[in-house]
């Protein structure tokens, strides 16, 4: 059904820390290596091993340059995927009713068997977390690794997504923040997380923690090295070519 | 936004198509005999080649059955059932200016009413969204009509009102076009909302090395002297020059068919600016705006 469902006090969703974020990419062959074989159709790609590869992936990290008058400039990477919002328009669009928003843990899910690949979700999310998957003809996006999270045949280490179980620096995080004593709602707290596109209006779940202040680096850390002084040979060689 | 053919043809055949149908309805042109059978059967092939063409962009057009039971929540579903309901209800009225007989009039004008639904319909498919800030005005779904009735008004031959409607449509879309060139900026998205991130941002790496599914279908540049030809192009096939025709030449039936013909022409380029110049919010992500200043 695609109309929303009445606010639930659970909201499942995910925390990403741009500040520790390396932008190594694990995150991303993890969600594909999982989604690829469990909820719904494969994850397909097409001409994989030619000059215009392109395929359907769930998560994606971008690499942006920030540039700041008061510190160093900076690289961020930034992970994007489904932000589970809570005003979903991808939701509403939906004419078929295969886009839907669980009621009892607000996850954005989608019905493959009813989705007739309109697209018209994807055009209605502003944080293209939604791509049509070219040989099935059907939207997939993020489940929030919905057949992981309550899998009581996985070991309990493993009942997170399997973008955050990879995370080698601890960047992404998983939970409920619809709970204010929750670790990740007391890490939001506690870093500033923001959400993204708040003008957009579609309340998301998940938050971004900004990258942390970074020292400000020496004015011109090669300055002392261009002042040594050459003694011995060195000096001697330096003196007689300062002649010529 | 990618200007798909299927969607362009789509939506400007089919708008001209049900224009007719809600002329006829309105029982605006009083046909009988072969003309009647022209101008319902133009009507009839626009509206249902364009559905049709509209199955042709789905990933899965054998449930498109489907599409019908989101009718409370989704323009899209309300577009099918407003659709098939004019087309339906507008049928016996059809045959009967055909093959003589008469209904009463609130028959006509109730499914002129659904099929004018259908239209506002198809235009609120894109008006609702906000992520495309050109698109996310009153003008969308008024151009829709507009375009809709005017077509329609040329091809049943009423030179006066089609002269009217003529005029109307050139002012709605060059306002059109005014508002929308500033309203991406004055929504006020940019890298930094997109992202969270403060300072001057721009993209130093994508995340894939060749293209996907969201640059192809959302991420599409037109030049500025490309865009403003077509500009043209579309105010003058789409309005003023079948404006003209039909005004100069009221009575001749040829006359109105080429009116048609050129408003037709006009449409698609109007159309095909209409998704080309749209642009999608996720571009920011890909450094669409890169520069601009955050
Ligand atoms: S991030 Fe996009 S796909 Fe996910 S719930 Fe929000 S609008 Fe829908
Ligand atoms: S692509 Fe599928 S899920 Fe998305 S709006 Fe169309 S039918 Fe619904
Ligand atoms: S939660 Fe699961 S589906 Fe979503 S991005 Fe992470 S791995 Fe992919």
């Amino acid at each position: 059904m695609t109309a929303l469902p009445p606010p639930c006090e659970k909201k499942l969703g995910l925390v990403i820390d741009l500040d520790t974020c390396v932008g190594c990419q694990a995150c991303v062959t993890a969600c594909k290596g999982w989604n690829d074989q469990g909820y719904g159709v494969p994850l397909s790609d097409q001409n994989a091993y030619g000059s215009e590869n392109s395929g359907t992936f769930l998560n994606r990290v971008h690499s942006y340059e920030m540039m700041q008058d008061d510190g160093p400039p900076q690289i961020v990477n930034f992970p994007r995927s489904c932000l589970h919002c809570e005003n979903a328009p991808c939701v509403t669009v939906c004419p078929t009713g295969a886009s839907y928003k669980r009621a009892e843990d607000g996850i954005v899910l989608v019905n493959e068997d009813a989705c007739i690949g309109c697209g018209l979700c994807a055009w209605a999310c502003p944080y293209g977390a939604r791509e049509l998957d070219q040989a099935a003809g059907v939207m997939k996006k993020c489940t929030l690794c919905v057949d992981r999270i309550y899998n009581e045949t996985l070991p309990e280490e493993d009942r997170v997504p399997a973008c955050v179980r990879t995370c080698p620096t601890g960047a992404r995080h998983f939970g409920d923040l619809g709970d204010p004593e929750s670790a990740v709602s007391r890490l939001v707290a506690s870093r500033g997380g923001v959400a993204l596109m708040p003008e957009q209006g579609t309340a998301p779940v998940n938050r971004y923690l900004p990258p942390r202040r970074k020292g400000a680096a020496g004015a011109a850390p090669l300055t002392d090295i261009a002042d040594v002084e050459a003694t011995g040979i060195a000096g001697w060689l330096d003196r007689l070519l300062g002649r010529f | 936004m990618h200007p798909a053919p299927s969607v362009i043809l789509f939506t400007v055949l089919s708008g001209a198509g049900f224009g007719t149908l809600i002329l006829l309805g309105l029982g605006l042109a009083l046909p009988f005999g072969l003309e009647a059978a022209f101008l319902w059967g133009a009507g009839y092939a626009l509206a249902v080649s364009g559905l049709l063409a509209s199955t042709f962009h789905l990933g899965n057009p054998q449930r498109a059955l489907l599409a019908f039971t989101q009718w409370r929540t989704s323009w899209l579903s309300r577009e099918g059932w407003a659709a098939v309901g004019a087309l339906a209800m507008l049928a016996p009225l059809a045959l009967a200016s055909v093959f003589g007989g008469g209904l009463p009039a609130a028959f006509g004008i109730t499914g002129a009413a659904v099929a004018l639904l259908a239209l506002f319909s198809t235009g609120m498919i894109y008006a609702q969204l906000r992520t495309v800030p050109r698109w996310n005005h009153w003008t969308t779904p008024s151009l829709f009509l507009a375009y809709a009735l005017t077509g329609g008004a040329t091809l049943v031959g009423l030179p006066y009102l089609a002269g009217l409607l003529c005029l109307i449509l050139a002012v709605l879309q060059v306002v059109a076009w005014r508002l929308g060139d500033g309203r991406f900026a004055a929504r006020g998205s940019t890298l930094g909302t997109a992202t969270g991130l403060k300072g001057n941002l721009r993209s130093f790496a994508p995340p894939h090395t060749g293209t996907n599914y969201l640059m192809r279908e959302m991420i599409h540049v037109v030049g500025r002297r490309h865009a403003a030809r077509l500009r043209w192009i579309t105010i003058l096939f789409a309005a003023l020059v079948p404006g003209m025709i039909v005004i100069l030449l009221p009575d001749r039936f040829s006359a109105h068919l080429l009116a048609f013909v050129l408003h037709l022409v006009g449409a698609a380029s109007g159309r095909w600016l209409f998704f080309a110049e749209a642009e999608h919010v996720v571009g920011l992500y890909y450094g669409a705006h890169d520069g601009a200043g955050n």
